[in-house]
């Protein structure tokens, strides 16, 4: 169990110039959480490097008291995208 | 994590086109995560050789260093790290995991 800001500020503070970040408790329990990170540090990475970049910014928290997180990561511009094809 | 589970480890990624690590088995998995890539695999038809980690503590913590990768189910294909539930759901979603499952089977795809 970890508190949601716990998590915000640590992918904050280890995911370089993230400009967009979404977290959801998924069960009320705070340790199923859902996680929208938009970064340009995730330009040029595959889905699984860019996962891997937020999971080793979350470091210990992942061994324990995280026990799932569903991530969804985009580049700037690819969450820009996002945004016209739900219109 | 010590070099005798990581050379466990890359063996059986090496022995089989298609693993996937997960909690449970093909017919019980234990846990939603694993349940959604045995799903995405029965719907691609695809065989996998399924490692049920809650049977052995070694490998699933040395699984989590070996990928940098710190959840289960994983899913590898000719010895690479694909990904965990989310992203095999996303590439299944948008057709990319079909042709990289289908080369790993009948052995076109190159590692």
């Amino acid at each position: 169990m970890i508190e949601p800001n716990v998590i915000e500020e640590r992918i904050r503070e280890n995911v370089p110039g993230v400009s967009h970040l979404a977290l959801e408790d998924l069960t009320g329990g705070k340790d199923h959480y859902k996680a929208v990170v938009v970064s340009a540090a995730f330009d040029g990475k595959s889905r699984v490097q860019q996962h891997q970049m937020v999971y080793r910014a979350l470091g210990e928290l992942m061994a324990g008291p995280v026990h799932a997180l569903a991530l969804q990561t985009y580049t700037p511009e690819a969450w820009g995208q996002r945004g016209k094809s739900l219109l | 994590m010590d070099e005798a589970v990581k050379a466990r480890i890359q063996g059986i990624i090496d022995e089989h086109p298609i693993v996937l690590f997960m909690k449970g088995t093909r017919n019980f998995p234990q846990c939603g995560f694993s349940a959604t890539v045995v799903e995405v695999m029965k719907r691609l038809d695809a065989d996998f050789h399924g490692v049920n980690v809650l049977e052995d503590p070694e490998i699933r913590e040395g699984i989590k260093e070996f990928a940098n990768w710190p959840t289960i189910p994983q899913l590898y294909v000719k010895g690479e790290f694909v990904g965990g539930c989310d992203i095999v759901r996303d590439m299944f979603t948008a057709g990319e995991l079909t042709p990289i499952v289908n080369g790993a089977l009948d052995g076109t795809v190159d590692k």
